[in-house]
């Protein structure tokens, strides 16, 4: 039992990690390829299987007059947008989930789950639904088009993860210790702000990464909701695409568009492991 | 200048959680709250704290309305049956929470917390993480952080519930001694309890509470010696007082088949039918005993519990050394009739060994 387990479980790990490896390998390789290359087939091994180029990473700095791709201004709108929005969501989200997990709120059959639910829901109504209104209402009020615009709609995006997130962890706190903070004369805003979130940081770490995972990955509102003025990095590599399709310059932006997720889960996966909260209550 | 309550009344759903509990609690004492689980004991604490606001009722606390003082401003202290510990913070840290929020000078704290820590028997574990403690010692903490605050009121919820038997033992004592050397005549300590030992341990006023409603007020003795009615005698026993429906005909108390005289000290009574209490630990084996039968048999620490039973009776007698029984074996047991407790049919108390009487 012991052995074939582990055999069976290792050998779905490797099959997986190749699974999720692959495309990033093919996504390098191309990267350093020209037009020649790339039509010569799926071929891996530079010097051996092809002659290795920089071209596709040297369009990536050149301004868009040499020849460049131009993706440096939608990167920083894309880390200005994600990062703004996920900030104002966790911000928000974190004080919504703490109320509704510790106070009892009831309008007529309304009650603290059925606000949860309905933040909830906005993340359950596919995109396309959420498109015409979206559109519409930032018409109204001329934010189309516009960094603004992409933060407060992604705002309605995030808030929802935040709040579910954090719901179901300060759910977790025992209520004993926000209790003890009062007792030992705390305000409840110093119990929040000097206990309960002390020992929420794990929740705020993994209601953040997934607010800026969203966010930053999120293609159909910036396209839907941007023209000329602003563009948004995943719209901007989309947009590469012309009569010859750039696979090696497309591939470059890619990677580098994949790079700040990266780091993000590095950073996260240290401080998940860590677990803060085993002794609040044995 | 004591903490007064009148008519106390809780009751967030169908049952009461307090019913009209009134009380008045001196400065320089010790107050047990003696019930079972759900009885009430928590929301009481509770209450007193001012996590709960009661339905009704009125609480004075040095001249003031007490109801209309937030927790943080009540300088109250309280110890959870959970180890409830700040896990973010260190040992050290832990304990001088309360007093940085009170903003006092960083010199004397480190003083008193290390002073406070000593007292609970954690010198030289300022540095540890909470999570790095045993239960025990994370008990220790959340007594030192209640202790150093020099609270007015000092709440102890079941402090010593979640512990293991030795453990409970020794912080028994511990607190016995902490309460005895640094209580300031200036402070209240109310101490929650189901375990009538603890109550009777720690003697001082013992409060008797069920299903939200105080039963009865008394020093620990006189609870132990004379319980008003039939549920504090269960409540204030452990193993709970036996209990037998038993008649009286021609000077002889009759139940099962079993005829026992009627010792003096019931001679009084003039019921016919009368409940009969008799604690476990006055009924011994003997041979010449009557005969019962052994429904289970428990043994815990250094006595055997066994559980009996005649007809509809049923008794629970302790014995103070192990044994061993089968179910179904045939035991012959005595009753030491000077110990016999009677209770009229209503539960109150007629006459009891020590001359108690309710009726």
């Amino acid at each position: 039992m012991g052995k074939l387990y582990k055999f069976l479980k290792y050998s779905f790990i490797t099959i997986w990690t190749v699974f999720v490896v692959a495309p990033f390998l093919w996504a390098l390789t191309t990267s350093f390829k020209d037009f020649n290359s790339v039509n010569g087939g799926a071929t891996y091994i530079p010097w051996v299987d092809f002659e290795p180029k920089l071209e596709g990473w040297k369009v990536l700095i050149k301004s868009p007059a040499n020849g460049g791709v131009d993706i440096i201004e939608p990167y920083f709108n894309s880390l200005f947008v994600t990062c703004t929005a996920s900030l104002i969501s966790i911000v928000l989200g974190t004080l919504s989930a703490y109320a509704l997990s510790r106070f009892t709120f009831k309008a007529g059959f309304v009650k603290n789950n059925d606000i949860t639910f309905f933040f909830i829901s906005q993340r359950i109504m596919p995109p396309i639904v959420l498109s015409i209104p979206f559109f519409l209402f930032l018409g109204a009020i001329d934010l189309l088009d516009s960094l603004i615009g992409l933060i407060v709609v992604y705002i309605v995006l995030l808030m929802p993860i935040a709040v579910w997130i954090m719901v179901d962890f300060f759910n977790k706190v025992p209520r004993e210790i926000d209790e003890t903070a009062l007792i030992d004369g705390c305000n409840p805003y110093q119990a929040f702000f000097k206990v309960v979130l002390p020992n929420s940081v794990p929740g705020l770490i993994v209601a953040g990464m997934f607010c800026i995972i969203f966010g930053w990955i999120d293609f159909f509102f910036a396209f839907i909701l941007t023209f000329t003025e602003v563009q948004l990095l995943p719209v901007k590599i989309v947009a590469l695409n012309s009569s010859i399709t750039p696979w090696w310059s497309l591939s470059a932006s890619a990677l580098v568009s994949v790079a700040p997720l990266i780091i993000v889960a590095f950073i996260v996966e240290r401080y998940l492991s860590k677990g803060n909260l085993s002794g609040a209550i044995k | 200048m004591n903490l007064i309550a009148e008519n106390l009344s809780y009751k967030p759903d169908e049952q009461f959680h307090l019913n009209e509990v009134s009380f008045n609690f001196k400065k320089g004492n010790i107050y047990t709250i003696l019930g079972r689980t759900l009885s009430g004991k928590t929301t009481l604490l509770k209450t007193i704290a001012g996590l709960l606001t009661p339905d009704k009722g009125e609480m004075q606390f040095e001249d003031k309305d007490f109801l209309k003082v937030p927790v943080w401003e009540r300088n109250i202290a309280m110890v959870y049956q959970q180890f409830i510990n700040y896990p973010h913070l260190n040992v050290f840290e832990n304990v001088a929470f309360p007093l940085k929020q009170r903003k006092i000078d960083n010199h004397e704290i480190n003083d008193v917390v290390l002073k406070s820590l000593k007292s609970v028997g954690l010198e030289g574990y300022e540095k540890r993480k909470i999570q790095e403690l045993s239960g025990g010692q994370q008990q220790r903490v959340s007594l030192a952080r209640s202790l150093v605050k020099n609270a007015k009121i000092l709440l102890l919820d079941e402090p010593l519930v979640n512990l293991d038997y030795k453990l409970r033992e020794q912080l028994r004592e511990e607190f016995k001694n902490i309460f005895s050397q640094g209580l300031s005549e200036e402070s209240i300590v109310i101490f929650s309890t189901t375990d009538p030992r603890e109550a009777m341990e720690l003697n001082g006023e013992v409060i008797v509470l069920d299903e939200g409603k105080v039963l009865q007020v008394g020093p620990a003795k006189e609870i132990f010696e004379n319980p008003k009615t039939l549920k504090v005698a269960e409540i204030s026993n452990d193993p709970p007082m036996n209990i037998l429906k038993t008649n009286i005909d021609s000077n002889k108390i009759k139940f099962e088949g079993i005829e026992i005289d009627i010792p003096n000290h019931l001679s009084n009574i003039k019921d016919k039918n009368f409940n009969l209490g008799i604690r476990a630990s006055d009924i011994e084996l003997s041979d010449k005993g009557f005969e019962f039968e052994v429904e289970l048999a428990e043994i815990s620490g250094s006595e055997t519990l066994l559980h009996l039973t005649r007809g509809s009776a049923k008794i629970i007698t302790s014995i103070e050394e192990v044994m061993n029984f089968n179910i179904h074996d045939k035991v012959k047991i005595d009753f030491d009739i000077n110990k016999f407790y009677a209770f009229e049919e209503s539960g109150i108390l007629a006459s009891s060994p020590f001359g108690g009487s309710y009726v």
